[in-house]
């Protein structure tokens, strides 16, 4: 076994906390043979846990980048299925919200209601089907119902709804989330309570006023437990959004508002976790991160472009699954 | 007869219910001095919220304090939290059927000198038409006290539309109503008036000149739009066999609709509606005055009392 491989195990083992690193080191109260203590010794305790590298989801630890082949391929497929949905907008944010119930968010899939949990409003609602995969591979609800998207009596309705076990907050009307969040951070100060808001925006959603009144009230009440996330990838319905309705400079936009910004890739796992952590130090502002993403992104003919508006057919579906195998 | 301000009353009942309610929380969009939430931002300051001049933003903050199990109650103008932030209202508030308590103040022609860019006409009509929530107009002060208690002890969006200033008291100040029942003030045999908010007064006079004409009117206080009291409405019609609604709201989709909704389809009974007709207000420094103007008075409604009457004969 290449040692690469072993230490990938033994980064598993201790990001699960199962190794005692006592002395001597046990596993599950065992002693570790030579061998064991070896291998446990490829990564030591000062190293940090690479968290990216390993996530829990409900069918156990895999590595982040196939979690994230895995859902990108559920999105593909459940719109494929329903006929009809915002792929390439799907797609885009499909790191930065693995990122957040994967490897930041306190949360219990099994406890939707868990009064501490952090809080997630997909403002940009029409991005539902990646908020489904996610929270479906995060235990919320069987992986089965992702084929009953859009279809009558289903829990995953067009956009999202509260109907949905783990959806907090019911989205869709673009401009409104922001609002939403400002009351349950209003609520969480007075209620002493540690917990997040994180609110996914589009850029597209940024022609919206009400955002910007809800940007004003944030940062007058120093909402230092609001995280809005901007899911730039420079496309909305008609167009790019800088022929639509110049959004630029967006990040000026939001510091003039009286908010902690910062800009990040949105497909680059680190950094969007530094910025979290940033955003976690940063006391007495509202946090905005610009994610700079690829609408359509992982499959090379919606990246970027239009298509990431259609549904694919048979032939394209198959070319896109392979291509998200393949990377 | 006295005059008193239901946003007075409003506003006091709102720090009464804020003593034993420790959810209970307010929002603001820069007009507390004229809704009289400012009553309660001296009581608990920690407990209430400026937006500023942003209705949207308003109805969505109250929402996420809502979906947080608090029991917020935002407050501004009824034209403009109605309508600048409609479908906030759909969308937010009624579609997850949040324990939201939206108070539209300056309702109808109540703010007369500001003019119709501040005067409500279109506010029952709009918010009636959302699912889960109701409506509710109080007649007069105490009404206005006695349901902002019931609105808050009540689960469930609600929309409370109130008039600027002070108005004619028909309520002693320990009166107890209860939302969605009717409450019948005068019984009368011939015609049925059913009016709502100010109107109520209105209507109470008209029924005593009708009376001097032989007339006897029932006149029911409808303070509760959605969900209708339809029996009180269906019984109001078989008793007399003539309806009269008044309202200080346009004619179309109000209360006038609401009450020809359920008449036609459970006892057609000939009606007549007094309200705006479908029309915008304007400026007038008097408010007796404009309510004369737009037919909102005694003689109005004693006259559609009339007509209903002779419907019924044909």
């Amino acid at each position: 076994m290449p040692i690469e491989e072993l230490r990938f195990h033994a980064q598993a083992l201790r990001s699960l906390k199962l190794i005692d690193y006592g002395e001597p080191p046990r596993f599950k109260g065992v002693e570790l043979t030579e061998l064991g203590m070896f291998i446990t010794n490829l990564t030591t305790e000062d190293e940090p846990i690479l968290a990216g590298d390993l996530v829990q989801t409900k069918t156990g630890v895999k590595p982040l980048g196939q979690l994230l082949k895995d859902i990108r391929r559920k999105v593909l497929q459940m719109v494929a299925e329903a006929g009809s949905g915002h792929l390439g907008a799907s797609m885009s944010i499909v790191d930065i919200l693995a990122i957040l119930y994967f490897m930041k968010m306190q949360h219990d899939p099994s406890n939707p209601d868990w009064a501490e949990r952090d809080r997630l409003i997909l403002s940009k609602g029409h991005a539902a089907p990646a908020l489904y995969a996610v929270l479906s591979e995060a235990g919320y609800f069987p992986e089965e119902e992702l084929n009953t998207l859009r279809e009558l009596d289903s829990r995953l309705h067009g956009h999202p709804d509260t109907i949905t076990p783990g959806v907090d907050v019911d989205t869709g009307s673009l401009g409104q989330g922001l609002s939403v969040a400002v009351g349950m951070a209003l609520a969480a100060k007075m209620d002493e309570a540690s917990y997040r808001i994180y609110v996914v925006l589009g850029d597209g959603e940024l022609n919206e006023g009400q955002v910007w009144e809800a940007a004003m009230t944030a940062a007058h009440y120093g909402l230092d437990n609001i995280v809005v996330i901007v899911d730039r990838n420079q496309y909305q319905l008609t167009g790019t959004t800088e022929q639509v309705k110049t959004v630029e400079p967006v990040s000026e936009k939001w510091r003039a508002f009286g908010w902690n910004v910062m800009n990040v890739s949105g497909h680059d796992v680190y950094a969007v976790l530094d910025a979290l952590e940033v955003c976690e130090h940063t006391k007495g502002r509202p946090h905005v991160i610009v994610a700079k993403t690829t609408k359509g992104k992982g499959v090379s003919f919606m990246e970027g472009n239009r298509f990431s508006r259609s549904v694919p057919n048979a032939s394209q579906l198959r070319q896109a699954l392979e291509e998200l195998e393949r990377d | 007869m006295q005059l008193k301000a239901q946003v007075e009353y409003f506003g006091r009942a709102l720090v009464e219910k804020g003593a034993t309610d420790p959810d209970l929380v307010v929002l603001d969009a820069d007009v507390s001095d004229s809704t009289k939430t400012g009553f309660f931002q001296e009581a608990y300051p920690d407990r209430f919220i400026q937006v500023g001049i942003s209705e949207q933003d308003l109805v969505g903050v109250a929402s996420g304090l809502a979906v947080s199990g608090k029991t917020p109650v935002a407050a501004a103008f009824a034209t403009f939290i109605v309508g600048r932030a409609w479908e906030q209202v759909l969308n937010t508030v009624a579609r997850q059927n949040l324990n939201v308590k939206l108070v539209g103040t300056h309702s109808g022609l109540s703010p007369s000198a500001d003019g119709e860019s501040h005067q409500s006409i279109a506010d029952i009509a709009a918010v009636r038409v959302i699912p889960y929530i109701s409506v509710v107009v109080p007649a007069d002060a105490p009404a206005a006290g006695c349901l902002t208690r019931e609105m808050i002890d009540r689960r469930g969006p609600v929309y409370l539309r109130l008039p600027r200033g002070a108005t004619p008291t028909i309520y002693p100040d320990d009166v107890e109503l209860s939302i969605g029942r009717a409450e019948t003030i005068t019984e009368g045999s011939d015609v049925a008036v059913v009016a709502a908010g100010n109107m109520v007064h209105v209507a109470l006079q008209a029924a005593e000149s009708l009376r001097g004409n032989g007339v006897e009117a029932k006149v029911v206080d409808m303070h509760t739009v959605k969900p209708l009291d339809t029996s009180a409405v269906v019984e109001s019609a078989k008793e007399t066999g003539a309806v009269v609604t008044v309202e200080e709201h346009s004619v179309l989709g109000g209360l006038g609709g609401a009450v020809s909704e359920v008449l036609s389809e459970n006892y057609p009974t000939p009606l007549r509606r007094v309200g705006v007709m479908d029309r915008f207000g304007v400026s007038s420094r008097n408010y007796q005055r404009l309510l004369e103007r737009y037919g909102l008075t005694p003689t109005a409604v004693a006259e559609a009392a009339k007509q209903a009457l002779e419907a019924k004969k044909k």
